[in-house]
């Protein structure tokens, strides 16, 4: 059992725990994530690892509530305990030799950006942060990336908070402008991911993404995360992301078929999601 | 006495009700049936019989226990050599095993060992209450890496000795394939966690949610005080076949498959993990795996399942009863047959139609056998222009397994095989002092018996290892 230290509601929808949880603390890198389970028989969720204090023992998450399994969590309250916290998983984003970098991050993606966005900024990397969200009450971590980055563009789609526009628009100005990063890093929607590889690919642009998809075991027994990466010759190569990523190089990834492998349970999801609705009104009365 | 040509019928649930739920199909032996079984074996002087065991129990021995009703007898023999005899009675491929060297079977039917075997385990499980007497303990602490049947052995061989286990497992539940593979209804998990509990109460101290390799190194399970470390990681990772469409939704690999079905508990009403069900439903390969992948998708309310297999009967690698149950049960074979396509649906007029990109069918070509590779087994070859189309909901792939990464990347020296298994001596010492391996991790995906095998010469190699450096 591992309990929850800390909890704090970031926005309406996206929440951050601390979880005591020492061995993993003790080995957690930017880039890694954890794998949970609320309670006994419940799913089996990734999620990355935020941030971690080593001599705590303790190890943040941020998430978005979306299903049955995050409504679930988010219905721990400070102070109680979750089943099951394994990690670190994935291998850590790489840093070595990175001087220069830019992180993209879009909606709760920026979740798992900001660990990454903080960790080059702690090696004395120049930090280039260009956050999205849909809108301002959707914001998260705005304080921790200012203090993170270099520089730091604010997008919105509605143009509540920052600049109005998606975040490959000041990517593009950037790179248009005769800039280069040792890398781009993409972090959030697939379909963001996608286009933002498609705009640096224009330039050359050395990027990596995050991929998500969805997982059970996340130590490499399953192949249910897996996704199709295309070589230099062309050749397509079976990968799985719980072992071999969860960064990718973005020029490398099918992206539209992780979308639609993302949504293989789109059904079945928004039947327990009504549940689990239906449950939580239950205990509220 | 005659010879009774027929094994004694194994008590079954009828098939058409237990193609419909998750209760184990066998039921078996009574007493009496063991007895009038057990009466079937000659007592061979040469015991043909032991040399098809991997762990060569004395069978004969164990069978004049159960027509003298000693059963505890019966049971002390076994466990001798085996620590999972209520797991093998009831998994082992008997009939390329200790079955297939009986006397009998020359011109009759085996003796039904493995039948025997398991009425013994369960006998003592049902009415002996192992005692909770810890051995003393001598001071020493071993790790081991994965809870499969051979990480369990050796570590109860060891805790038996005296030493201080501990077992690391990364998922939640402890058992390996035998709680997140083989299905309820072949092997109740209520047996593993019997199992696992014995091991508890002997001082084994079972860690699970700790991967090793990125939780925790083999290094650093050194520096904390273990003086060995024994590896029983398992398979790895499922192969695909390269074939177009095997990444549409409703392809699985057998493991994702049986672990949403099985250590996820998808098969029930409520829980919280999805998995596909009903439909029709294509399993491709022939062994173990994709048996217990069919006839869990048939009880998940599959409509029609077929078994996608590119060789013959004969060659069909799965237990043969579980071939046979699979038959009895209306699982459809299509053999000498081969994958090439797996189709799916698209809606060129909108991409944002849910139905896009799942399965809507598998298309095969028929094989033929031509001639023997060097295993000697005959290979088989596709026939121009015979390629036909099932109309399937949902692949299921079980074409075997490739050795995980992780470990072998996270121990320097470490070496490994062409295919990526652990390189292992007799004693399963590999190619570092004090680290040991077994199972699957060393041999690519095999039997339950060889892996417990695999964990009981690795016990008695650490404790000679650990004893040896004392003096
Ligand atoms: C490596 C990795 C890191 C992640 N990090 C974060 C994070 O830091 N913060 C965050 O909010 N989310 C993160 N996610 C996504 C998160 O795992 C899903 O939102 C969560 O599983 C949804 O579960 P649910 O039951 O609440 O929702 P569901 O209703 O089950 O699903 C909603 C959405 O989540 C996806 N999903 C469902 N189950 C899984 C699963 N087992 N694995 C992956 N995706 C799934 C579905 O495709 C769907 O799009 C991460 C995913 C991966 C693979
Ligand atoms: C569906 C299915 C049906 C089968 N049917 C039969 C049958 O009828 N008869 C038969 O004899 N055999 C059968 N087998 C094969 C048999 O189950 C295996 O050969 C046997 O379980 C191998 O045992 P093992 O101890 O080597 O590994 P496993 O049982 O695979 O256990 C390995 C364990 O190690 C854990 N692990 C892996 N990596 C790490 C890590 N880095 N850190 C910590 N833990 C880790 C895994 O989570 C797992 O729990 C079947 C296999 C499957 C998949
Ligand atoms: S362990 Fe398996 S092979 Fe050995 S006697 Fe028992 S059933 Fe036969
Ligand atoms: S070979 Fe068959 S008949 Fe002979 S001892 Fe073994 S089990 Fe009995
Ligand atoms: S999640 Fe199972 S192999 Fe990656």
């Amino acid at each position: 059992m591992y309990r929850i230290l800390e909890k704090r509601q970031l926005n309406p929808t996206v929440t951050f725990m601390s979880i005591d949880a020492p061995l993993v603390a003790r080995k957690a890198l930017p880039g890694q994530f954890i794998i949970l389970r609320v309670s006994e028989d419940g799913e089996r969720i990734p999620l990355t690892v935020a941030g971690y204090d080593r001599e705590r023992g303790s190890v943040d998450i941020i998430f978005q509530v979306v299903g049955a399994t995050t409504m679930k969590l988010n219905a721990r309250k400070q102070g109680e305990y979750i089943c099951d916290f394994v990690g670190p998983l994935g291998k850590p984003t790489e840093t070595e030799g990175v001087k220069k970098a830019c992180i993209v991050g879009g909606g709760v993606g920026c979740a798992i950006a900001y660990p990454v966005a903080k960790g080059l900024h702690d090696l004395g990397c120049s930090v280039t942060t260009i956050a999205g969200f849909r809108n301002k009450d959707l914001v998260i971590l705005e304080d921790e990336f200012a203090r993170a980055s270099d520089r730091f563009f604010r997008m919105s789609d509605d143009g509540t908070w920052g600049e109005k526009g998606v975040v490959t628009a000041p990517l593009h100005d950037l790179l248009e402008s005769g800039e280069r990063f040792d890398v781009v890093i993409a972090i959030g929607p697939l379909v963001m991911m996608k286009f933002v590889a498609l705009e640096t690919k224009k330039y050359g642009q050395k990027t990596t993404v995050s991929m998500n998809p969805i997982m059970i075991d996340g130590t490499g027994m399953c192949g249910c995360c897996r996704l199709t990466v295309t070589d230099e010759d062309g050749k397509k190569h079976t990968k799985f992301a719980c072992v071999d990523g969860p960064d990718f190089d973005a020029f490398t990834v099918d992206f539209d078929e992780a979308v639609m492998r993302n949504a293989m349970y789109a059904d079945f999801e928004r039947r327990a999601r009504e549940e689990e609705c239906n449950l939580l009104k239950a205990e509220v009365k | 006495m005659p010879i009774v040509p027929k094994k004694t019928p194994m008590p079954s649930q009828d098939p058409k009700t237990r193609a419909h739920n998750f209760d184990e199909v066998a039921s078996g032996y009574t007493e009496e049936m063991a007895v009038a079984e057990a009466a079937r074996c000659l007592n061979c002087k040469n015991k043909p019989c032991v040399s098809g065991c991997p762990v060569g129990i004395d069978i004969p021995a164990f069978i004049t226990k159960i027509k003298e009703r000693d059963y505890e007898g019966a049971y002390d023999v076994i466990s001798r050599f085996s620590s999972l005899p209520a797991v093998c009675g009831r998994v082992c491929p008997q009939e390329t095993q200790c079955e297939a060297k009986c006397t009998l079977g020359i011109k009759f039917e085996p003796v039904g060992i493995g039948r025997l075997e398991r009425f013994v385990a369960d006998t003592h499980n049902a009415n002996v209450c192992d005692s909770a007497v810890r051995p003393v303990s001598n001071g020493h602490k071993v790790a081991v890496v994965g809870s499969g049947p051979s990480g369990l052995t050796c570590a109860g061989d060891l805790a038996k000795k005296g030493y201080a286990v501990t077992v690391y497992e990364a998922l939640h539940t402890a058992g390996g394939v035998l709680v997140y593979g083989i299905p309820e209804f072949r092997l109740p998990k209520s047996i593993v966690a019997r199992e696992v509990d014995g091991l508890k109460r002997l001082g084994v101290d079972i860690e699970t949610n700790v991967v090793v390799g990125r939780t925790l190194t083999v290094d650093e399970l050194f520096d904390a005080g273990f003086e060995a470390v024994f590896i029983g990681s398992g398979a790895g990772l499922p192969n695909f076949m390269g074939i177009p469409g095997e990444s549409l939704k409703g392809v699985y690999s057998a493991n994702e498959f049986l672990t949403r079905s099985n250590l996820m508990k998808a098969y029930r009403e409520h829980s919280d993990t999805p998995v596909m069900k009903g439909g029709k439903v294509a399993v491709v390969g022939g062994g173990n795996v994709a048996m217990d992948a069919a006839r869990t998708a048939l009880r998940l309310g599959a409509e029609k399942v077929y078994v996608v297999y590119r060789r013959s009967m004969a060659e069909l690698p799965a237990r043969r009863e579980e071939v046979e149950h699979a038959e009895e049960e209306g699982i459809d074979f299509r053999l000498l047959c081969n994958p090439v396509e797996i189709l799916g649906y698209g809606n060129p007029d909108d991409r944002r139609d849910p139905k896009n990109g799942c399965v809507t069918g598998i298309r095969c070509v028929k094989m033929e056998l031509g001639e023997p590779d060097e295993r000697g087994r005959r290979r088989p070859v596709p026939i121009a222009g015979s390629e036909f189309e099932l109309d399937v909901d949902t692949v299921v792939i079980s074409i075997g397994t490739s050795p995980n990464p992780l470990i072998k990347s996270t121990v320097d020296g470490l070496e490994v095989n062409r295919h990526g298994g652990i390189i292992v001596n007799e004693d399963g010492l590999t190619s570092r002092e004090g680290i040991y391996a077994g199972g699957d991790a060393v041999t690519g995906a095999s039997t339950v018996i060889s892996a417990m095998g695999a964990g009981k010469v690795a016990a008695k190699a650490i404790d000679e290892f650990i004893r040896g450096r004392k003096s």
